[in-house]
């Protein structure tokens, strides 16, 4: 993989390793300018690992990875200046104000004190906190903690920016309110790599990379990896939703099929194929349900049909 | 309200702290046997209900019933007869396995004449039988979920409450997971779950979704998706699309504009009507528009179309 000379952040055969355990195996990829790149996967799939690696904070067992043209190996603090990065336990000061908190953190970025009060009101503005200026950080919902957090990380204008779990336990209104300023960050020409393991806020990156046990499953926009799936998602809505699932779980054409709380989610080879079979599967059997439907498969269909619908997680020990 | 088949029964709640109503008269019946789901943000009386709920607050006024205990006059009855799996706070990391499932028996006061069937038993379903000296921590993810929630109901609660149980794991681990918890329900355990992953509020038969202290939406996920959201929402491809949000905040009968990855979510009254309405306004203000559809709420576009739209235009919680 030839490095693009506009990438804001390269990797190429990222590998890291603990005692017993490959956390990170062999990653590439590449972020551009503007855009919002989402590493996705469950705890312990190397997301954590990857950034840190990135933010020149972890040097990697092997591999290569530059951000904003500088080599975080060899050059950390030459790519320092131009990053920014959020881990997930952020260092919010409880008992320092919202004003007092971007302060020390501009005074630890070196910039400089003109541009700081610009900076402070434009970044607070755009969050929706100008009114909490005064207030104590302690005293701040979950959610404007991680934004007051965001805030603190792009004083001094970061070109990349680096956020591991930003939303985890906040509550999707917050979410929201976050999203917004990141994306108004990308189209200001900021590249932007967020971790998650919400898999519904991966559809929200403009390219997301699917992790699981430290390799790289894919790698593309949301909607190409849909489209790419080849198969038919199907909700089956019905008041029984365990009669459903007993009637058609061995049904022709089906490669995973879940109990929801009010119906069914199926992935079939062909939608338009099965939809009348269980119909007509339910209606004999005098099943109750409401419709079938085909859906758009989700990123957790994607990841599950990635890795097998499961005998389960075998226990290394 | 009939009390036979309900398992948890809420009438007229409220909860104050000063002049603050943090629960203001909430009323819910819930089934023995069903999986019932709580969202909320947070600060909206999500976690209070819930505190009352397992006898750990007691209400200012109002009454709930759970396991057929009421939570004013018998907390500690209500608080024998659940039990409760949360994220923050389960399992001893530096314990062994055995070691952890004998603090919780020990906590939830299981006789001694039953807690050698109990071990066996959550040690079966955790699928941990021989790994007992395991240390706790360094179990990955799906297997310590399915630990704690064997801690959790090893004195045999009729009710449990579940706090973003499967937080983090991945998406195998949590089918798995989720499908214990529809075998508990089946033999009629009724589970309460709270969360902000909507992929766990899939899973639940009904939810509520709280907002300052009420109850705003009432129904299963699908009916939620259905009725609960202000509106119809669109998927719109254009170009710029930065410009396009702006634009279209201002159109008229445009309830919402937000972006979403590479593409524009629109709430919209009418998304038949508003299709070749929306194509026109964008054309007029040089948007070239790709692709546009009208596509089905997800529960997170439920929930934010109820907790946002009582604010006028912008909402800013503190």
């Amino acid at each position: 993989m030839t490095e693009q000379p506009q990438s804001a952040i390269f990797a190429e055969a990222l590998t890291k390793s603990f005692p017993g355990i490959r956390a990170v195996d062999r990653l590439s990829f590449d972020v551009s300018a503007g855009e919002i790149f989402g590493l996705v996967g469950p705890d312990g799939a190397g997301k954590t690992t990857t950034l840190r690696m990135l933010a020149g904070i972890m040097p990697p067992d092997q591999g290569k990875a530059t951000v904003a043209g500088f080599d975080v190996v060899h050059d950390p603090e030459g790519a320092k200046h131009h990053l920014s990065y959020m881990p997930q336990r952020f260092g919010l000061y409880e008992d320092l104000t919202v004003d007092e908190n971007i302060r020390f953190y501009a005074d630890l970025f070196g910039v400089k004190r003109a541009e700081r009060e610009d900076r402070a009101t434009q970044l607070l503005q755009a969050a929706g906190m100008s009114e909490f200026r005064k207030r104590l950080a302690g005293k701040l919902s979950g959610g404007m903690k991680q934004k007051l957090g965001l805030v603190c990380a792009l004083t001094h204008r970061p070109k990349v920016i680096l956020l591991d779990e930003p939303t985890t336990g906040v509550d999707p209104v917050s979410r929201r309110d976050f999203w917004r300023i990141l994306y108004e960050l990308a189209s200001e020409g900021v590249a932007i790599l967020t971790s998650t393991a919400y898999l519904d806020e991966a559809e929200r990156c403009h390219r997301v990379a699917l992790l699981h046990q430290g390799k790289l499953l894919f790698c593309d926009t949301p909607a190409n990896l849909k489209a790419k799936l080849g198969k038919g998602v199907l909700s089956v809505t019905s008041s029984d939703p365990r009669g459903s699932r007993d009637q058609l779980e061995h049904a022709d054409g089906i490669s995973s099929l879940v109990l929801t709380g009010d119906g069914l989610h199926v992935v079939v080879d062909d939608a338009a194929r099965r939809i009348p079979e269980f119909e007509a599967r339910l209606k004999d059997a005098h099943i109750p349900f409401g419709a079938i439907q085909q859906v758009t498969p989700t990123i957790e269909d994607l990841f599950i049909d990635a890795v097998g619908s499961g005998s389960g997680a075998s226990l290394h020990v | 309200m009939p009390e036979d088949n309900n398992s948890v029964v809420i009438e007229n709640l409220v909860k104050q702290f000063g002049d603050f109503v943090a629960v203001d008269r909430i009323s819910l019946g819930i089934r023995k046997g069903e999986v019932f789901g709580f969202l909320g943000p947070n600060g909206a009386g999500k976690s209070t209900t819930i505190r009352m709920l397992c006898g750990l607050l007691t209400p200012t006024s109002g009454r709930a019933r759970v396991a057929g205990y009421d939570v004013g006059r018998e907390p500690e009855s209500v608080r024998q007869n659940i039990g409760y799996m949360s994220q923050k706070f389960s399992l001893y990391n530096d314990l062994k396995v055995i070691e952890n499932i004998r603090l919780f028996a020990g906590l939830y006061s299981v006789p001694s004449n039953q807690l050698q069937a109990r071990i066996e038993w959550v040690l079966e379903m955790a699928n941990l039988k021989g790994q007992e000296n395991l240390i706790t921590g360094t179990l990955p993810g799906g297997w310590k979920q399915r630990l704690a929630l064997g801690c959790a109901v090893l004195h045999k609660p009729p009710v449990i409450f579940l706090d973003e149980p499967t937080s983090g794991v991945d998406p195998i681990s949590r089918r798995q997971f989720w499908d214990l918890i529809q075998h508990m329900a089946e033999e009629g355990v009724t589970v309460f779950v709270t969360t902000h992953y909507m992929e766990e509020a899939e899973y639940c038969n009904r939810l509520a979704l709280i907002f300052r202290g009420k109850i705003v939406a009432l129904g299963t996920p699908s009916e939620l998706k259905r009725d609960s959201m202000k509106g119809e929402l669109l998927l719109i491809e254009c170009e710029p699309l930065g410009n396009a949000v702006e634009v279209l905040q201002s159109a008229p009968d445009v309830i919402d504009a937000a972006v979403f990855g590479n593409a524009l979510h629109l709430v919209v009254r009418d998304a038949a009507a508003a299709i070749p309405q929306v194509k026109k306004y964008l054309s007029d203000h040089s948007i070239t528009v790709g692709h546009i559809e009208k596509i089905r709420p997800s529960l997170e576009d439920v929930f934010v179309s109820l907790t946002t739209e009582r604010d006028s235009g912008k909402e800013r919680k503190a």
